[in-house]
């Protein structure tokens, strides 16, 4: 599996605010991707954005409740299109799978089209291992596979990277002279891929959906090299988590209408390609063998709390990461998983361990803007709290996270709060002590633990003299104010 | 609009506009939260005085404290109900309650159904609150149809930004009410906030937990708020304004913080 850095969240992101060149680019990826999410959205109209949702939704909830089933069926259909599908448990035995694969083929060289269940695997690193040459084909992968980083968006790999630090990278690592012409770069990526999908054994993709119907594989790609990895070589593996499932190619539909629009504001995608089986006997080309690797990974853990359970909704077109405040101060790094902003901030703790991921739950404002965009109506927020919930109350000690010191906090708000005669006296209380530290009402510095994070930036009011229910009960109250 | 007198008749004015409109009159218990009672007590002071001017018997019932959301949106949710249980009891009673906070009253009208979600006689009474609680200014337009507030006070104009919270927008999805009321108060030029429906990055214990993230979405809204050019900014939640407040004091900013009670009240900022 990925590396997981998920407890280096504060630091990695204390190190991402202070990254000019990261705020520019998110700056600049950020909102030209919501702002044409949001034309294609009043293109089509509110209302009917509104229903494709619900009916996005209503399917996702029917195939994710009957999952079984329509893995099954999936898995009968893959089979009877001439195909192989084989279950993986865990990242462990997914690699194994594909490894196998391999080794049994005598595969040299893989090129893959994107496919975030490969990053979550850590497969191409397995692969390598192996001796066998692996090549990234969408070119936001090929820029961080040869800048050897890993992605920082669902949908735009390299989104972390400015055009100069790409050029840089380009002419380091290719021996090409140094341009930031788009145009330039994309023929210098093109050249030197053309070559690989020519000479690959085994072509790797991941799945925007799988139809359990006809056992098809769905990816939707805007540069055509899904499409050359899943029929030039001789060999096309799948991989797909097992919630990318849907029962049938007219619900397919909506999903296309979604998904383009979501995560990158197009109406339609450049290539959508159907995979359904290997070649047969009269078509021209495409691989001998296909094989659909179905990922559980920790999916099950999700699958099994309903309270997360719509996190398995996920069409990854990272609209959330887009109008988050806070991926958008931050980048995907700082997330330390392969799924950063809100989506991962639930997916992420579920997968890997909420004791590993106990910051990403509570980075959050819960300021909703999320559920909004999400075109399958994930109620982001809720989950978020939910998780924070099982960090503060699970019987589960290896959940419960929460540090003595807010838990003390916690229950002493609590019972501050829980009578108005301890309210009033800690108004006063903390009256008496802050107000030699204010100037006009207002503390400025303060030296006292959690306070002093709020008063670094920002001044803090004294209690007042006198609380509302006092102006209440001696003047309100009477007809006065 | 009517042609209104010297502001000095206004007040009476409007009261007899409203009585002849809407009797009988409507009785609403004002839920002040704890932030506005422990620090902010002069909004709670004008939400009272709007709410009179249009004719509302207003009450506040003295067993509330906090809604308990800031414990709820930690995961503490023992703790949080104790506090929930304390609000329902205070507000059983009442006709409507009124909140002048986008967030405490999404706790009351949206959380405490997942807060209770497990126990069918307390969810029953979260049901029950939750169709009678309005924030403020969604108050004043959805159950009293009130469009033109005239601000009852000096009638310069100066110009208002507002920042929409988080919580008021997209849990109790208020969007227009304030607007609407700000507009037409008479006394103020609305002036719009570049990405307005930004986050400040106040988030409650967020500020606290992450305060570098949370200064840079803080500093991000106080660069919008002077490039809208406003003398004066506003919105329903003293939650946020405390935190904008408090970098726009703390940066000696020439700019008022107000909740939008304290405009409509005619405060001058």
């Amino acid at each position: 599996m990925a590396e997981v850095a998920t407890r280096e969240f504060v630091p990695a992101s204390q190190a991402a605010v202070r990254d000019e060149q990261l705020r520019q680019a998110l700056r600049r990826a950020g909102s030209g991707f919501d702002g044409t999410r949001r034309e294609a959205i009043a293109e089509v109209t509110e209302d009917v954005w509104e229903d494709w949702r619900q009916q996005a939704r209503s399917i996702k909830e029917h195939t994710i409740a009957h999952l079984d089933y329509y893995l099954a069926m999936l898995e009968r259909n893959v089979r009877a299109a001439g195909g192989q599908a084989h279950f993986a448990r865990d990242a462990a035995q997914a690699n194994a799978i594909v490894s196998e694969i391999a080794r049994q083929q005598g595969v040299r060289t893989v090129t893959k089209s994107k496919s975030m269940v490969s990053e979550e695997l850590g497969l191409n690193h397995v692969l390598e291992e192996q001796g066998i040459d692996v090549f990234e084909t969408d070119l936001g992968e090929y820029i961080i596979q040869l800048a050897e980083e890993t992605p920082s968006h669902l949908v735009a790999p390299a989104l972390h990277k400015t055009r100069g630090q790409v050029a840089q990278l380009f002419a380091e690592q290719l021996g090409v002279p140094y341009s930031e012409d788009i145009e330039e770069m994309a023929r210098i990526a093109r050249v030197a891929l053309r070559q690989k999908f020519l000479e690959a054994d085994m072509g790797i993709s991941g799945a925007n959906f799988l139809v359990a119907e006809t056992g098809s594989l769905v990816i939707i790609t805007n540069e055509g090299n899904g499409r050359l990895c899943t029929s030039a070589p001789r060999i096309h593996v799948g991989l797909a988590g097992m919630e990318k499932v849907i029962p049938s190619l007219q619900d397919l539909a909506v999903f296309l209408r979604l998904l383009p629009r979501s995560a990158t504001g197009q109406r339609i995608t450049s290539y959508m390609s159907m995979v359904t089986g290997p070649r047969r006997a009269d078509d021209e080309d495409g691989p001998e063998e296909f094989h659909l690797v179905i990922v559980d990974n920790g999916r099950s853990r999700l699958l099994q709390d309903p309270a997360l359970r719509e996190s398995l909704y996920c069409i990854r077109c990272g609209a959330c990461l887009n109008v988050c405040p806070i991926y958008q101060r931050v980048g995907g790094h700082a997330y330390g998983w392969v799924y950063p902003g809100p989506i991962g901030s639930i997916v992420t703790p579920g997968l890997v361990g909420v004791a590993q991921a106990k910051d990403l739950p509570n980075a959050s404002t819960l300021c909703g803007a999320c559920r909004d965009a999400c075109p399958v109506q994930i109620n982001i927020p809720r989950m978020l709290l939910h998780l924070r919930r099982q960090q503060a109350e699970s019987d589960d000690t290896n959940q419960r996270t929460v540090s003595d010191t807010d838990k003390a906090l916690a229950q002493g708000f609590a019972t501050v709060m829980s009578s108005p005669w301890l309210l009033r006296l800690g108004r006063l209380v903390g009256r008496a002590l802050t107000a030699p530290l204010a100037r006009s009402g207002k503390i400025r510095q303060t030296r006292l633990p959690l306070v002093s994070r709020w008063t670094r930036a920002r001044d803090l009011p004294v209690p007042a003299g006198r609380s509302f229910r006092d102006r209440w009960r001696d003047e309100l109250s009477k007809g006065g104010n | 609009m009517p042609e209104w007198g010297g502001s000095a008749n206004l007040a009476r004015r409007f009261a007899r506009e409203i009585a002849l409109t809407q009797p009988p009159p409507i009785r609403a218990s004002l839920f002040v939260t704890c932030i506005i009672d422990q620090l902010h007590p002069e909004v709670g002071v004008s939400v009272v005085r709007v709410l009179r001017r249009c004719g509302v018997e207003v009450d506040f019932p003295e067993g509330q404290t906090c809604c308990g959301q800031p414990l709820y949106n930690s995961g503490f949710t023992q703790e949080a109900r104790k506090l929930a249980i304390r609000t329902l009891d205070a507000l059983d009673g009442s006709e409507y309650v009124v909140v002048p906070s986008g967030s405490c009253g999404a706790m009351l009208r949206v959380f405490y159904e997942d807060l209770f979600a497990d126990d069918p006689d307390l969810l029953e009474r979260a049901e029950a609150l939750r169709d009678r609680v309005y924030e403020f200014t969604e108050f004043l337009t959805d159950v009293l149809g009130v469009d033109t507030l005239p601000a009852d006070g000096p009638t310069a104009t100066r110009t208002v930004t507002y920042h929409p919270s988080c919580h008021l927008l997209r849990e109790m999805r208020v969007r227009e009410a304030p607007q609407q009321l700000l507009n037409n108060a008479g006394s103020v030029e609305l002036v719009e906030l570049p990405d307005a429906e930004q986050c400040c990055g106040f988030g409650g214990t967020f500020a606290v937990k992450y305060p570098h993230i949370s200064e840079e979405m803080l500093a991000d809204k106080l660069a919008s708020i002077r490039q809208s050019g406003a003398e004066t900014v506003t919105a329903c939640d003293m939650g946020c304004l405390m935190h904008i407040g408090g970098a726009i004091s703390r940066q000696n900013l020439p700019v008022s913080v107000q909740h939008v009670a304290q405009i409509l009240d005619g405060g001058e900022g």
